[in-house]
């Protein structure tokens, strides 16, 4: 048998999201919705479970719900109803979580991932094919609080308990078990992570714990259609852990699976240290959560009217920026995957892109040149010194041959940290590209003349020693000189016509 | 008695494991006592299945009531203290319970 259990089995992967709505306060009481405070500082008596309290909905969560609805083509449930899950931990003093079952506020759409083209490798910018991804539902709960096991802080032996976060709102949105590896798992997470931040329904940080994704994993053997028994891991916090976990427990199956064994129906959790799941608890049915309907919370009904306004509310979403991008300013499918990432970023884009009127040019710069900074800062656009019409400007002075992408690239770090005019940077540097012919002539004379054999070849009609000799040019030029003209006059001066 | 409790749905075991669920602690008596009056209680219930239902929507609350909602507007928290007031242990503010197993449950 082979090594890669992949050969033999397909994985059927399908994820659950939690994630933290925009709000201000809690899904049923007025507490504020903070992160970071100390313990028990923002509950009210309705989050600590205490006798006598009635929730009341946050009507905010309604609009957010139906946003999400459209933006992954999405029934939106006119009538959706509350229940109660019950189950008993000590960060859920209600003893139960309020939630929706049987009838959701969204169910039935999708949403559209790039995945990479078999055998072209997760590597970027490897060939990508889109494939739609079913939402089966998204309904709204509230969070439960967080417990505090290792407690090293304190004297106290014991578990804390912080109910600050109990009663945030989420919207649980569950897919269709239509993925098939953990880089279609990741693809998708991006996708819906981009979409609820574009139509600001979740700032979806994964650090502060606000995208919370759950994974159900099972195996078939290849050209089998039927499912195999699944597993959920649990509380998978970054994009790295969802891939790594979804891995872990394709290897465990499939040994299991290999020995002849089957696979038992669990909970199960990874260990990021060990990279390796392991079973937490063999799964309850469904049923042992006895849910049934919240008798303190009416049926929640939307009306269709309220649905057209969200609509026509809606902001352009990834997939038709995209679109839009390649088709208006004919960028390629790798940038403007790159370019959709936020909407910071392509508003930043488009707004540098009116200014310089160079769109490819600005598009590669924005991917390629400002993200790696941005990456190795960790920091998004706007939270940069860079405004869009001062990179316009750089690229400007590069379009017109008066700065060398070189030294154009060399003032970018400053750009982004410091701010500033890039052409009052060029000129105060002295880094303006020598464009006076004469001397221009002056180093391409003394290029010609040290590198006969390259000259040759040249004048033979081969341009590929051409590189070489304007790197010469530059050399001796101290890379200042205008990169166009040197190669105008190294042509002609070699070909004969200067 | 016996033939009340065959003829309903409820089984000891299915008593049992709702008694576990909802962490009750019940003794053999009153298990016995519990699957004979919950059998009762099912029995009684059942009886509305007689009843002709079709093309009645279900009823999931009986207040005729458009949902009740509330601005989306912040106020702020109970004093901590108070909100730890009532509990048999605390420590800044936290709430200590007995030590639970990471990953239980969430």
């Amino acid at each position: 048998m082979s090594d890669n259990p992949l050969d033999r089995y397909e994985p059927v992967i399908g994820l659950e999201v939690h994630t933290h709505l925009k709000t201000e306060s809690k899904l049923f009481s007025p507490a504020p919705v903070r992160y970071g405070d100390a313990p028990n500082h923002d509950v009210h008596p309705i989050d600590l479970g205490m006798p006598g309290v009635l929730p009341v909905l946050n009507e905010k969560v309604i609009g957010l719900a139906i946003r999400l609805g459209l933006a992954t083509h999405s029934t939106v449930n006119t009538r959706s109803v509350f229940a109660r899950k019950n189950y008993f931990y000590p960060d859920l003093p209600k003893g139960y979580q309020i939630s929706q079952y049987e009838e959701p506020v969204v169910s039935d759409g999708w949403i559209e991932i790039e995945v990479p083209v078999k055998g072209s490798g997760k590597k970027r910018g490897a060939e990508t094919v889109t494939k739609r991804i079913g939402v089966t539902r998204a309904h709204l709960e509230e969070d439960a609080g967080k417990s505090i096991h290792d407690v090293a802080l304190s004297a106290s032996e014991g578990t804390h308990i912080d109910l600050n976060r109990a009663g945030v709102p989420l919207l649980e949105i569950v897919s269709e078990p239509d993925l098939r590896s953990s880089v279609e798992a990741s693809a998708y997470l991006r996708a819906l992570r981009s979409i609820l931040r574009y139509i600001e329904v979740s700032d979806a940080d994964m650090e502060k714990g606000q995208f919370r994704c759950d994974a159900n994993v099972s195996l078939r053997l290849r050209g089998s259609s039927e499912f195999g028994t699944r597993t959920e891991i649990k509380n998978l916090n970054s994009f790295a852990n969802v891939e790594g976990a979804i891995e872990a427990e394709i290897v465990r199956q499939s040994e299991i699976l290999d020995d002849g064994g089957e696979i038992q129906q669990a909970t199960m959790g990874f260990d990021v240290n060990r990279q390796r799941t392991r079973i937490l608890r063999l799964k309850e049915n469904a049923d042992d959560y006895r849910y049934f309907d919240d008798p303190d919370l009416i049926p929640l009904l939307i009306d269709e009217e309220l649905i057209e306004v969200v609509r026509a509310d809606l902001p352009e979403l990834p997939e038709q920026k995209r679109e839009r991008f390649e088709q208006e300013y004919g960028l390629p499918g790798e940038t403007t995957a790159i370019l959709v990432t936020s909407r910071r970023l392509a508003d930043f884009f488009e707004n540098c892109a009116r200014a310089c009127n160079a769109p490819k040019a600005a598009a590669n710069w924005i991917a390629r040149d400002l993200r790696q900074e941005l990456n190795e800062r960790n920091l998004a656009v706007d939270e940069t010194r860079l405004e869009p019409d001062a990179l316009a400007s750089l690229i400007r002075l590069v379009e017109e041959g008066r700065l060398t992408t070189k030294s154009a690239r060399e003032l970018l770090p400053e750009l982004v940290e410091a701010g500033g005019d890039p052409q009052a940077m060029m000129e105060e540097r002295g880094l303006e590209a020598v464009s006076d012919t004469g001397m221009i002539d002056e180093w391409v004379t003394t290029v010609i003349g040290g590198n006969a054999a390259a000259v040759e070849s040249v004048r033979g009609g081969d341009d590929k020693p051409l590189n070489f000799l304007m790197g010469q040019v530059m050399k001796a030029a101290g890379g200042k000189a205008n990169p166009g003209e040197v190669r105008k006059r190294l042509v002609e001066m070699i070909r004969g016509d200067g | 008695m016996l033939a009340l409790c065959a003829m309903s749905r409820i089984t000891r075991e299915d008593v049992e494991r709702t008694a576990d669920l909802a962490r009750l602690s019940l003794s053999k008596d009153e298990i016995e006592a519990m699957t004979h009056e919950l059998g009762q209680i099912l029995d009684h219930v059942e009886q509305l299945q007689a009843l002709d239902t079709e093309g009645i929507e279900p009823t999931a609350h009986a207040i005729p009531l458009a949902t009740p909602l509330r601005p989306d507007r912040a106020s702020p928290g109970i004093d901590p203290d108070l909100a730890v007031a009532n509990a048999p242990a605390s420590d800044g503010h936290a709430f200590v319970v007995p030590k639970v197993i990471d990953g239980e449950e969430g």
